[in-house]
């Protein structure tokens, strides 16, 4: 089922992504605040895929290839402001992605009724973070910013058409493009100009084309479970 | 700014309607609206809580161990100020 797993990838990738923060976070409380996030993300990822067949044989057996994700959310983590700049972006398009599901009637409307709660303390957090480095010192302002303009090429993907959604991705566009502009406004940046979307590259997730960074994590991700199959704590 | 610029915060959670709120413990964060968000995910992700506040640790004043004589023990022998001589009924919680 094409988007359930498409929308499984993008939590469980972004999930893992933000557990590598683990034990590296700048102060402790964000630590813990980043591994909430992933543990939300991953609950969201274990519903989702399991409508789409068995969770575990999904994440931890398939190749590259196969993985359905946004590129957006296998972009490495960076500095802390890189993070913060892929979980806005991410996090704002995912509150309005599940406030369309949750009021439509498909299959996946409770999860998202359920889930919408959860994202958007994700997007609170990523926004009060993106105020505090954008209108901070010259240093947070400057890496703020080389974030955001970085991943801005992976933000049109989030609007090409998914097999299986039903989606107003006129208004999901509309109301992404308001929410960053306000935020990055407030936070005294500007929305980085340029296209949306790499020569090649973005667009391409969804089709299973993944960037060069993917491949890495997912090695570290499924290395355990290829190694010892089977394997319970 | 470094974590140990940032200030410190005591949190106190609510845990239910009717309760007051209670020292849950101390976290670092470079303002309160953060300091409130860090509170929500280090004490009341397991639904400890349904209201939080976060106050400075340098605005707490605080009784000091040297005066621990003089402050408390004057009420060890007055056994007639607690309400030791009545009978709770059943229904009475929260006392």
């Amino acid at each position: 089922m094409t988007a359930a797993l498409a929308l499984g990838d993008d939590a469980l990738v972004l999930a893992h992504r933000l557990g590598e923060w683990a034990g590296h976070a700048p102060v402790l409380e964000e630590e813990v605040a980043l591994a909430n996030i992933a543990l939300d993300l991953l609950g969201q990822a274990r519903v989702l895929l399991s409508m789409a067949g068995d969770e575990d044989e999904l994440a931890y057996l398939r190749e590259e290839r196969a993985f359905r994700n946004v590129q957006l959310v296998e972009q490495e983590n960076g500095d802390f402001a890189h993070t913060i700049a892929r979980q806005l972006y991410f996090s704002t398009y995912q509150e309005l992605l599940y406030g369309q599901l949750a009021a439509g009637e498909s299959e996946f409307a409770p999860l998202a009724r359920k889930a919408a709660k959860e994202v958007a303390y994700h997007r609170d957090h990523a926004e009060h973070w993106t105020l505090r480095l954008g209108d901070g010192t010259a240093q947070s302002r400057e890496r703020m910013r080389r974030g955001l303009d970085t991943l801005w090429r992976y933000t049109g993907e989030l609007f090409e058409p998914v097999d299986g959604l039903d989606l107003d991705r006129d208004a999901l566009r509309r109301g992404w493009t308001d929410s960053i502009g306000s935020v990055l406004d407030r936070a005294t940046l500007t929305v980085p100009e340029g296209p949306q979307r790499g020569a090649w590259t973005a667009g391409a997730g969804r089709q299973g084309l993944h960037t060069e960074p993917f491949g890495r994590m997912l090695a570290e991700m499924q290395h355990l479970h290829r190694s010892h199959p089977g394997a319970t704590w | 700014m470094s974590a140990s610029e940032w200030p410190l915060w005591e949190v106190f959670v609510r845990s239910r309607r009717g309760l007051s709120h209670t020292h849950a413990g101390s976290l670092h964060a470079p303002d309160a609206e953060m300091a409130l968000r860090n509170a929500r995910d280090l004490y009341t992700r397991r639904s400890e809580g349904v209201s939080i506040w976060v106050v400075p640790s340098s605005a707490i004043t605080a009784s000091s161990p040297d005066e621990k004589d003089p402050f408390f023990e004057p009420a060890a022998d007055k056994p007639y100020r607690h309400p030791t001589f009545y009978e709770i009924p059943d229904g009475v919680k929260h006392l």
